[in-house]
C-alpha cells in the first residue's frame, strides 16, 4: 500500500439493514472504509452488495419499498440525520453504474452538467477547466479532445464508462461508489478502467462492486465478502484470496459456491 | 422415455422434409398468406374511402358563375347625385334585384341569345344572393355608380347542379325553381362564353349560407370557429396534462389513491364524447353561464375529452426513458426535479407532442360533444369581429358544418358536405405528418 498506517477512516457503517418490502436483504453490516484505498465488495448474485453501495450515497431513496435501518457516517457525519439532503450527499459521494449511462447530450455537456447545477464555475473558461480535467482524470481526455460536441452516446462501451467516471469525479467527490463498472466490458476496456481505478486512489475513497474476484484482486486494497445479506469476512485483500477466515468465503474464493 | 432404437428411424435425410415439417411450414405460409390478406383488404377499402371522399368532394371546390353586364344606373342608386353614402345604403337589395334581373336581360340581348323564358323568371339562373354581392360592392365604393360594371354572379346550384351533372333536364320536370328551357339558355350562354365553372376559393374561406342558397355556403368561419376551439384545448390540455403526467409519474408516491386516478384516467379516456357534451353543457353553460355556441365552451369540453389522451401517451412516454438516465442524474446530483426537467423531460418530449397533436387532431373531428352545447345547427354566417369574440361569439366548427351540410335537404349541400370532409381530412393528415416529423426530428437515441 502506498499510503499506509494510520489510515483514516472515511465511511462508518454501523448493523445496517436493508428491506425491500418484507425482503430483509442486508443483514446487521459494519464496515469502516478507509480514506484512500479500493475496497472491493464481492459475493455471489443478489447477496445484496449493490444494495449495500447504494446505500451510501442514498440511491436506495428512490426506490418506494425500500427501508434503510442502522447508521452509515461520512466523516462522521451521519448520512441518514434528517437534516441530511442527500442532494448534497450525491454531490460528495459520486457513483459510476454497471452500465454506461452518459446523457444523450454532447461529451463536453456530460461532464459539465454536475459543475453546472452544483455552481463550481463561474464562468466558461472555469467550466471548460474543470471539464478537461475531469476528462483526463477519466483518461479519456486524449480519445475525445477533439470532439467535445460529439454525443456520449456515439463512444464506444469502454469510453462511455470512462465518460461516467469522469462525470462522476467532475463534481469533486469525495467518495466514488462503482457498481460493477466493468460488467458491460470488454477485457481491453476493463483492464484500461480497472487501472483507472487504481489512479483515482490517490484522490478518492472508491468501493467497487464486482462479482469478479480477479477483479478485486488486481485493483483492491480491502475486499468485503458479502452472502446472503451477511457481511461474512472484510480484510486485507491478500488475506481474503490467501488465507479466509470464514468457510463460506473459502467456499466461494474457490469456486465451490457463487 | 422413448429409446435410442425408436428414434433411429426417423431421423432420415436432410434432403427430404419430414411430413411434420411440411406441416409446419405450410401452417406458417397459411398464416402470413392471411396477413397479407388482412392487408390487402384494409388497403382495399382505404382506397375506396379516399377515392369516394375524393370524387365527391372534389366538384364542392368548383362553382358557376354567370358574366352580366351591370349598368349601375345613376338614377336608380343615387337620385341626388350626391354620392352620399347613407343615401346610398338606404337602398335595399331588392332594388339590385330589379337591376340584376335587367342587366341579365340587357345580357342575353347583347350577346343575340333568344329565349321563350318569361322576364320575371330569367333570373332564376342566378344565385339568389347576387343582389346582395353587388350591392356590397357599391356600398364599398360609391364612385362605380354611374359606370357599367361586368360582373361575374354566382350561378344558382341547380345550373351549377346541372353543369357538374347533378341535375338533369328530368329531374327538373317537377322543380318549380328551374325549368328545362333554363338549361337550354345555360347551354346557349356557355357556348357564348358567358357561364364558366371555376374554382370557388369562397368554399374554404367563406361563411355558411341559408337553406336556399348553397352555391354561397363556405367553410371558413367554421373552420375559424376549430380554430379557436383548437387553440383553448392546446392551451389547457398541454400544460396540465403534461404536469399531472409529469406529477404521477415520477413525483407521486404508490398508493391506494394513486391507483384510483390512475384507473380513472383510463376510464375517462374510453367515456363516450357525448358524455363530456351533456357535462359541459350542464355546468359550463347552466352554471358557469358561459355563452352558448361559443369556441370557449367546446374547446373546454374537448380539454375534457383530450386530456387522458395526453396524460395516458405522456406517461407512457415518460416510462419508456430509462432508468439508467434517472439514475445517472440522480448520481451527480441533480435533484430530483432536475433530473426530470433536465434528462428525462427532453426526452420524452417527442412522444409527449405526437401525443398531444394526436389529442388535438383527435378533437379536431369530434362532433357530438359539439352537439350539445348549441354548436351544430348554428349558421356560422359572420365572421368573428376580433381574437375575444373568436372566443365567445356563436360559431361552428368543422364537423358540426359538415354534419349541418350532410342534415339539409338541398343535394347541393350534400355536394358540399363531401368538399367538407376534404378540407378536414387535409388538416387531419397535416397535423399527423406534422406528429410524425415531430417524431423523426426529436429522437434521440440512448
Amino acid at each position: 500500500m502506498t499510503e499506509s498506517d494510520p489510515m483514516t477512516v472515511k465511511i462508518s457503517a454501523r448493523d445496517v439493514n436493508v428491506f425491500y418490502g418484507d425482503n430483509h436483504a442486508i443483514k446487521d453490516v459494519s464496515v469502516e472504509i478507509a480514506d484512500k484505498t479500493v475496497t472491493a465488495f464481492i459475493g455471489p448474485s443478489g447477496c445484496g452488495k449493490s444494495t449495500f453501495l447504494r446505500c451510501i450515497n442514498r440511491m436506495n431513496d428512490t426506490i418506494p419499498v425500500c427501508r434503510v435501518t442502522g447508521d452509515i457516517d461520512i466523516d462522521g457525519e451521519d448520512i441518514n440525520d434528517a437534516r441530511v439532503d442527500p442532494v448534497q450527499l450525491r454531490a460528495k459521494v459520486g457513483m459510476v453504474f454497471q452500465k454506461p449511462n452518459p446523457f444523450p447530450k454532447s461529451i463536453y455537456d456530460n461532464v459539465a452538467y454536475g459543475p453546472r447545477i452544483h455552481g463550481l464555475s463561474r464562468n466558461k473558461a472555469e467550466l471548460d477547466e474543470i471539464v478537461e480535467r475531469a476528462l483526463r482524470r477519466g483518461a479519456i481526455w486524449d480519445e475525445v479532445k477533439d470532439r467535445l460536441d460529439a454525443p456520449g452516446t456515439g463512444l464506444s462501451g469502454g469510453q462511455q464508462q470512462r465518460l461516467c467516471i469522469a462525470r462522476a469525479v467532475a463534481t469533486e467527490p469525495e467518495v466514488l461508489l462503482m457498481d460493477e463498472p466493468c460488467s458491460a466490458l470488454d477485457p481491453i476496456a476493463t483492464a484500461q478502467v480497472e487501472e483507472l481505478i487504481d489512479e483515482l486512489r490517490q484522490s478518492y475513497a472508491v468501493v467497487i462492486v464486482t462479482h469478479s474476484m480477479q477483479q478485486a484482486g488486481r485493483v483492491s486494497q480491502k475486499t468485503a465478502f458479502f452472502h446472503l445479506g451477511h457481511m461474512v469476512e472484510y480484510d486485507d485483500t491478500p488475506r481474503i484470496f490467501t488465507n479466509p477466515q470464514d468457510p463460506r468465503t473459502e467456499s466461494y474464493i474457490s469456486g465451490r459456491i457463487g | 422415455m422413448t429409446d435410442a432404437t425408436d428414434i433411429a428411424p426417423k431421423t432420415g435425410s436432410l434432403l427430404h422434409t419430414d411430413a411434420r415439417t411440411r406441416r409446419r411450414n405450410a401452417a406458417e405460409t397459411r398464416f402470413r398468406a392471411y396477413g397479407i390478406a388482412a392487408l390487402a383488404l384494409g388497403a382495399v377499402f382505404l382506397v375506396i374511402l379516399l377515392v369516394t371522399i375524393v370524387a365527391r368532394g372534389v366538384p364542392a371546390f368548383t362553382q358557376t358563375f354567370i358574366a352580366i353586364e351591370v349598368p349601375l344606373s345613376e338614377d336608380v342608386l343615387d337620385p341626388d347625385g350626391t354620392r352620399d353614402q347613407a343615401t346610398i345604403e338606404k337602398i335595399t337589395t331588392l332594388r339590385y334585384g330589379g337591376i340584376v334581373e335587367g342587366a341579365l336581360a340587357e345580357t342575353l340581348a347583347g350577346q343575340g341569345i333568344e329565349t321563350e323564358i318569361d322576364p320575371g323568371a330569367l333570373d332564376q339562373i342566378l344565385s339568389s344572393g347576387a343582389a346582395t354581392q353587388i350591392r356590397d360592392l357599391v356600398v364599398g365604393d360609391v364612385t362605380l355608380i354611374g359606370t357599367t360594371v361586368r360582373f361575374e354572379v354566382l350561378a344558382s346550384s341547380r345550373v351549377d347542379g346541372y353543369l357538374k351533372g347533378r341535375v338533369t333536364r328530368e329531374s327538373l320536370a317537377r322543380d318549380r325553381n328551374l325549368s328545362p328551357q333554363h338549361l337550354e339558355l345555360i347551354d346557349k350562354m356557355r357556348d357564348a362564353g358567358l357561364v364558366e365553372r371555376r374554382f370557388n376559393l369562397a368554399f374554404i374561406t367563406g361563411a355558411d349560407a341559408s337553406e336556399s342558397r348553397p352555391e354561397q355556403a363556405g367553410i371558413g368561419v367554421a373552420m375559424i370557429g376549430s380554430f379557436f376551439m383548437m387553440l383553448v384545448v392546446l392551451i389547457l390540455s398541454l400544460p396540465i396534462g403534461v404536469a399531472a403526467s409529469i406529477y404521477l409519474e415520477e413525483f407521486a408516491p404508490q398508493n391506494r389513491f394513486t391507483d384510483l386516478i390512475e384507473v380513472n384516467i383510463s376510464n375517462l379516456a374510453a367515456v363516450p364524447s357525448i358524455v363530456f357534451g351533456i357535462l359541459g353543457l350542464a355546468i359550463f353553460i347552466q352554471m358557469a353561464h358561459l355563452p352558448q355556441s361559443a369556441p370557449l365552451v367546446g374547446g373546454l369540453v374537448l380539454t375534457l375529452m383530450t386530456l387522458p389522451t395526453i396524460i395516458i401517451s405522456t406517461r407512457a412516454s415518460l416510462k419508456s426513458v430509462p432508468p439508467s438516465i434517472r439514475d445517472a442524474a440522480l448520481g451527480v446530483g441533480a435533484s430530483k426535479m432536475q433530473s426530470v426537467f433536465h434528462h428525462v423531460l427532453p426526452l420524452a418530449m417527442p412522444g409527449i407532442l405526437t401525443g398531444t397533436i394526436l389529442g388535438l387532431a383527435q378533437a379536431l373531428g369530434e362532433t357530438a360533444p359539439l352537439l350539445l352545447i348549441g354548436m351544430v345547427g348554428y349558421v356560422a354566417t359572420n365572421y368573428p369581429g376580433g381574437v375575444a369574440e373568436g372566443f365567445l361569439s356563436p360559431n361552428s366548427a368543422m364537423p358540426a358544418q359538415i354534419y349541418e351540410w350532410a342534415k339539409r335537404a338541398d343535394p347541393a349541400y350534400y355536394e358540399r358536405a363531401w368538399g367538407g370532409i376534404v378540407v378536414l381530412l387535409v388538416f387531419l393528415m397535416t397535423m399527423n405528418l406534422i406528429a410524425i416529423l415531430l417524431r423523426r426530428r426529436f429522437e434521440r437515441r440512448w
